[in-house]
């Protein structure tokens, strides 16, 4: 099966249907072996056991950004190639997005009250973490307001692309600016600084939430097809009705 | 394992995001019911797709 061959709507929920099973037995695996290990894992000599809230505040960090660029990579294929399924793969991400960025937020929250003595500091980091969580809900209201699914996707598009420039910010704003959020220590020149006691379930645990984001995704595309053809019969309904009147 | 003077924060963490995935899940799995619900009730009610193919066939 080729990239082609996914953009028939019926061909992708083939593959979908058989796919999810798998997908859904391996995220939970990975999720058991990832919470495991970061039940096992150390304390840190600074933060004591607080530095458990990291295993599950930076995968989904990570993926609030991650799932922007997923829609940012929709949003070229409806605007450019006009891929029957770009939209309705940046309109079922949305949501997810929006809900790894609201536990980003709130997990970070309350990693920072026992460690910064604050919930919350307008900082750039902070702040251009929420201003992606405001953007997530903009767009999903942007395609609940627009009754036409192609308008909708068009102006959905442009403002992730847009909006897509947060994303940079994002990632450097701890470089750029001086921020009360640490620095990388992950994903930066020089490799990881963390010590592998932390880094290994840290990195089963944001495979385990990317697999979760990949399973979620695949569903709420293929909800989203089906919502289309609910659509698209509704229609067809409205037309015969109108048929027989006339 | 102890977790601590802050094990209230490490648990609330944990539950919270347990809280949203599982939401997450549900509200995925409900809305699958719902738009199948509707295409068999659309098709049920003689509306059918121009390829005559029934819209709930995913396989």
């Amino acid at each position: 099966m080729t990239l082609i061959d996914l953009a028939n709507p019926t061909r992708f929920l083939s593959l979908t249907a058989r796919l999810l099973p798998w997908l859904a037995a391996a995220t939970a695996v990975l999720l058991l072996i990832g919470l495991y290990q970061s039940a096992m894992a150390p304390d840190d000599y600074q933060q004591g056991a607080t530095v458990k809230i990291m295993f599950i505040h930076v995968p989904n960090a990570w993926l609030s950004m991650f799932v922007w660029g997923v829609m940012s990579l929709a949003a070229l294929g409806t605007l450019v190639w006009r891929h029957p399924l770009a939209d309705v793969a940046a309109k079922a991400a949305a949501p997810i997005g929006a809900a790894f960025t609201f536990l980003a937020l709130v997990t970070g929250s309350l990693w920072g009250r026992p460690m910064w003595g604050t919930y919350w500091e307008w900082d750039a980091r902070l702040t251009s973490v929420l201003i992606l969580f405001l953007m997530y809900l903009g767009l999903i209201a942007l395609w609940r307001a627009v009754e036409d699914p192609s308008r909708a996707a068009r102006a959905a598009a442009i403002l992730t692309l847009v909006g897509a420039i947060n994303l940079p910010i994002i990632k450097f704003s701890v470089d750029w600016w001086n921020t009360l959020h640490q620095p990388a220590s992950v994903m930066r020149l020089g490799g990881p600084s963390l010590d592998r006691a932390f880094l290994i379930p840290l990195l089963v645990m944001a495979a385990a939430f990317s697999l979760l984001f990949v399973t979620l995704h695949l569903a709420a595309m293929r909800n989203e097809i089906l919502r289309r053809r609910v659509r698209a019969l509704q229609m067809m309904q409205v037309a015969q009705a109108s048929q027989r009147s006339a | 394992m102890s977790l601590g003077p802050y094990a209230s924060f490490i648990v609330t963490s944990y539950l919270l995001v347990a809280a949203v995935v599982l939401i997450l899940i549900i509200w995925i799995a409900i809305d699958y019911r719902r738009q199948k619900q509707t295409l068999h009730e659309l098709e049920a009610g003689g509306v059918a797709r121009r390829s005559g193919r029934s819209a709930t066939d995913i396989t």
